[in-house]
């Protein structure tokens, strides 16, 4: 018995000039999984990412979410749609005050933003949504901090509040654990754990601890390519996957 | 419109393509390479005619003008480099719109001072002064077509500068990846100062071989400067063939628009209707081109491999 | 009151003030010269807060905002050169061809970034000054003499009269940096603001960045046509030269010089720009020479304006 498929790619193509990114690539995430994606550098994780979000186009082959085609719909529409993603390098606004990055992205949400006389600072409809998912993620103390002014692990929350507060069923995360700590990261993972359920995600992770402790299933790219997918503890023990992408790596 | 008049038309929007180019050949490598928008170019265009006119006044001939005019632009615009426009390059270009723009108000108010308000005449050499026939009984003045010869020289001579030589190769490096070409050791100040003074003399010669026709004076860079842009903007910042394709498109079409709209459009309007909206239309020409080219290609025609 | 302690809010409060009174106290002393210039510099201020509002608050470096001054203008110019002075004719086509033409030049231009679209605002606003320039029925170079001003119709509201000429231009300053105020504070202004500090972001949350900023394009080219037609009122003349390149970057100083991305900045910022001009240009005719290195040195060592300059360090972000 599966699960229906929230989000598939199917046989995309991505070329920078004679480089290809992602080679004929298939993927399909189930409804509540935790999917991750791993790969070494170069394997063209953050360009699938990208594809996904919409701020690249394939040069072949097409994306469903929740069986829709959405291959030609620009990145903001996707978000409508549910789908939202993190960065890998921290994308935050940091003259905003915490508060106000996450009352800016609860905004968009609530439909067009051609309203030009009321000022946000007053508007409870975005203060209390705002207020309750930072006090969910473990930020309620730090709600009036600029947010440039956050430590970076609380900087790598407030980059996944703000995709929450999209209200998105699917998540696409780039590397969430990019530049943490040890403390730091268990920290994101117990974060990550809680959502399970709620969201689908998309994880694409260099932290094997991190995809071990999380995913359920596991893609393996090595060069655009995908060379294995499965079910955690397969992926774990597929000796092709050893060899070609863990490597030396020492297995938990 | 008959054949003869066609023909001059066509070389004389060359002509004004040729300067449009060595305009927006030292913009376009000043863009691409320092990321630096210059509007001070346009005083260069200016100072170049002064300088190099004043030169061949002195000496009395208008080619030793040319000839010192060189040196002189090439020491000017690397001391305008080092002590101005060298600070400006990690600001943004905010910074560097209104700091140029501050220049242009001071070149303009120092050329007034040196040379008072009204301007300067720089005849031509008796032996530059004709018209020769082209045969087919088309006739066209001498030195329209030593500007045409001398700017497809200068065409030429940058295509092997920036094609062939060592310096060549670092500029393109330095035009599609600046943070590349700094990692390959290439000493980057220097570079900008040469290809700035590049630049300048360029803007120089093409101020001052402009002069003859139509006199030097305050701020005539301006106008040329804004359609240096227009041609950097259609054939894509860094690119000199580009710039070069640009501004012979553009030379023509403003030309060419200017004398035969008009006529054109007599066959859709009434006369009184055609003769007024021809030289209004005409004047837009260019702009409606750069605009239709931007909507279908934002980065021009011709973006630097590396640029996007 | 708390307010008033900060120098740049202070600095700010007294030139209101000074344009608030001036009618009344410049007849008093015998400077009546003095409305002509403050008349003169609100309306550059009115246009100067409608640059900030795309430039400060939106990123948008637009280097050919003076075209819709000329819009603004022209519209009024053409209307009573042709014998229509109805104000509720010349006004509401002069509002509605600013923002169709910021419609059209927005559309185009936003598409584009960075350098390009400085280039391509400067481009698309000297199409419309050598537009202006080619019309010789509306004098060319020339400009064209404006005989009446814009008629209400009604006895009590006469733009004839110095007072409400003065004050109408004084009611459309407030009105501007009023209109500005709710506006960047606003679910639209926040929008702008963010886009500004990271439009890929925004996009990523679901909202298309490109409309808010057209609209905020448009917003800005309709309250520098109003600055326009007002200027065109006052001076009962216009010319080219009113859209010429240069007023875009004295625009854009001025924002700069009083502090971008602040509410009065923009007005302030006007206030010390025409008024040093007016002082350089008594002291000497060739003002620009001590000018441009002045324009220099604000850019190198004043990057936050009087306003940055005037705040406490402590108030800094």
């Amino acid at each position: 018995m599966t699960k229906p498929v929230a989000l598939s790619a199917n046989s995309l193509i991505k070329t920078f000039g004679g480089l290809t990114a992602t080679d004929n690539l298939s993927l399909s995430v189930e409804t509540g999984e935790i999917h991750a994606v791993i790969g070494p550098n170069g394997a063209g994780k953050t360009t699938l990412v990208n594809m996904l979000s919409g701020e690249m186009r394939p040069d072949a082959g097409n994306i469903l979410f929740n069986g829709r085609d959405i291959t030609r719909m620009a990145g903001p529409a996707r978000v409508r749609a549910g789908l939202a993603r993190s960065y890998q390098i921290t994308s935050i606004f940091r003259d905003f005050t915490t508060l106000e990055n996450v009352m800016l992205s609860v905004q968009a949400t609530q439909g067009h933003s051609f309203r030009f006389w009321k000022p946000v600072s007053r508007d409870t409809s975005l203060i209390d949504p705002a207020r309750a998912l930072l006090e969910r993620v473990g930020l309620g103390d730090r709600m009036e901090v600029r947010a440039g002014d956050l430590a970076y692990g609380e900087q790598r929350q407030l980059e996944i509040a703000i995709s929450l507060a999209t209200e998105p069923t699917f998540l696409l995360l780039d590397e969430p654990m990019a530049g943490m700590g040890p403390e730091e990261s268990q920290g994101m993972i117990t974060f990550l754990r809680a959502l399970k359920g709620d969201y689908t995600m998309l994880l694409v992770e260099h932290d094997m601890d991190a995809v071990f402790a999380l995913a359920d299933r596991i893609t393996v790219l090595v060069y655009g390519k995908v060379i294995a997918t499965g079910a955690r503890d397969d992926i774990r023990n597929d000796p092709a996957v050893r060899e070609a992408y863990l490597g030396e790596e020492e297995i938990v | 419109m008959d054949y003869v008049l066609l023909t001059e038309q066509v070389l004389n929007g060359f002509q004004l393509g040729i300067i449009l180019f060595l305009m927006a050949a030292g913009l376009t490598l000043v863009f691409g390479i320092m990321d630096l928008v210059n509007l001070a170019h346009g005083s260069m265009f200016m100072i170049g005619a002064f300088v190099g006119g004043t030169f061949a006044l002195l000496t009395g001939s208008f080619v030793l003008g040319v000839i010192l005019m060189v040196p002189a632009m090439l020491v000017i615009g690397v001391v305008v480099e080092m002590t101005t426009l060298r600070t400006l390059y990690p600001r943004d270009h905010l910074d560097q719109v209104l700091a140029t723009f501050g220049l242009i108000l001071f070149f303009n108010e120092a050329v007034r001072l040196i040379w008072g308000p009204e301007g300067l005449v720089v005849p031509l050499p008796d032996y530059l002064d004709g018209i020769v026939s082209l045969g087919f009984g088309i006739t066209y003045p001498v030195y329209r077509i030593v500007i045409i010869v001398i700017g497809l020289l200068v065409a030429f001579g940058l295509y092997l500068l920036v094609g062939k030589t060592r310096i060549g190769m670092l500029i393109r490096a330095g035009a599609s990846n600046r943070t590349m070409a700094g990692a390959l050791g290439v000493n980057i100040p220097k570079l900008f100062s040469i290809v700035f003074g590049i630049g300048a003399v360029l803007a120089g010669l093409a101020g001052l071989i402009i002069t003859p026709i139509t006199q030097a004076a305050i701020g005539m860079g301006e106008d040329v400067l804004i359609l240096a842009f227009v041609v950097i903007v259609i054939g894509g910042i860094g690119s000199i063939r580009g710039a070069f394709i640009a501004s012979i498109v553009t030379g023509l079409i403003d030309t060419l628009g200017r004398s035969f709209l008009d006529v054109l459009l007599l066959l859709f309007l009434p006369a009184n209707a055609a003769e007024s909206a021809g030289p209004a239309v005409s004047s837009m020409l260019i702009y409606i081109l750069m605009a239709a080219i931007l909507f279908f290609r934002p980065q021009g025609l011709f973006p630097p491999k590396g640029a996007q | 009151m708390n307010a008033l302690k900060n120098p740049a809010n202070m600095f700010t409060a007294v030139v209101m003030v000074i344009f608030a009174l001036t009618p009344f106290v410049a007849p008093a002393i015998g400077e009546t010269f003095y409305v002509t210039v403050f008349a003169r510099i609100m309306i550059w201020g009115i246009a100067a807060v409608s640059l900030n509002l795309i430039m400060g608050y939106g990123g948008l470096i637009s280097f050919g905002h003076a075209v819709y001054l000329g819009i603004g203008g022209y519209t009024v110019g053409i209307l009573a050169f042709h014998g229509v002075t109805n104000a509720w004719i010349q006004w509401p086509l002069a509002i509605g061809l600013s923002g169709l033409i910021a419609l059209i030049f927005g559309a185009i231009s936003l598409r584009t970034k960075g350098v390009y679209f400085i280039m391509i605002t400067l481009a698309l606003a000297q199409m419309i000054f050598f537009l202006s320039v080619s019309a010789e029925r509306y004098g060319s170079d020339d400009g064209l003499n404006i005989l009446a001003r814009s008629d209400f119709g009604v006895s009590f509201f006469s733009l004839e009269d110095k007072m409400t000429m003065y004050y109408t231009i004084f009611a459309f300053l407030v009105a501007s940096v009023l209109v500005s105020w709710r506006l960047v504070n606003s679910r639209f202004g926040n929008i702008m603001r963010a886009a500004k500090s990271n439009d890929a972001r925004v996009q990523s949350i679901g909202v298309a960045t490109y409309r808010y900023r057209l609209t905020a394009f448009v917003i800005a080219g309709i309250m520098c046509g109003i600055a326009g037609l007002l200027q065109a009122n006052f001076e009962r003349f216009v010319s080219p030269d009113m859209m010429n390149w240069p007023r875009s970057g004295e625009l854009i100083f001025m924002v700069v010089l009083g502090g971008m991305s602040t509410l009065f900045g923009p007005v302030t910022g006007a206030f010390v720009f025409l008024m040093l001009s007016e002082i350089l240009a008594g002291w000497t005719h060739h003002w620009h020479i001590i000018f441009g290195p002045f324009l220099v040195l604000v850019v190198l060592f004043a990057r936050g304006g009087i306003a940055g300059l005037l705040t406490p360090k402590s108030r800094r972000e």
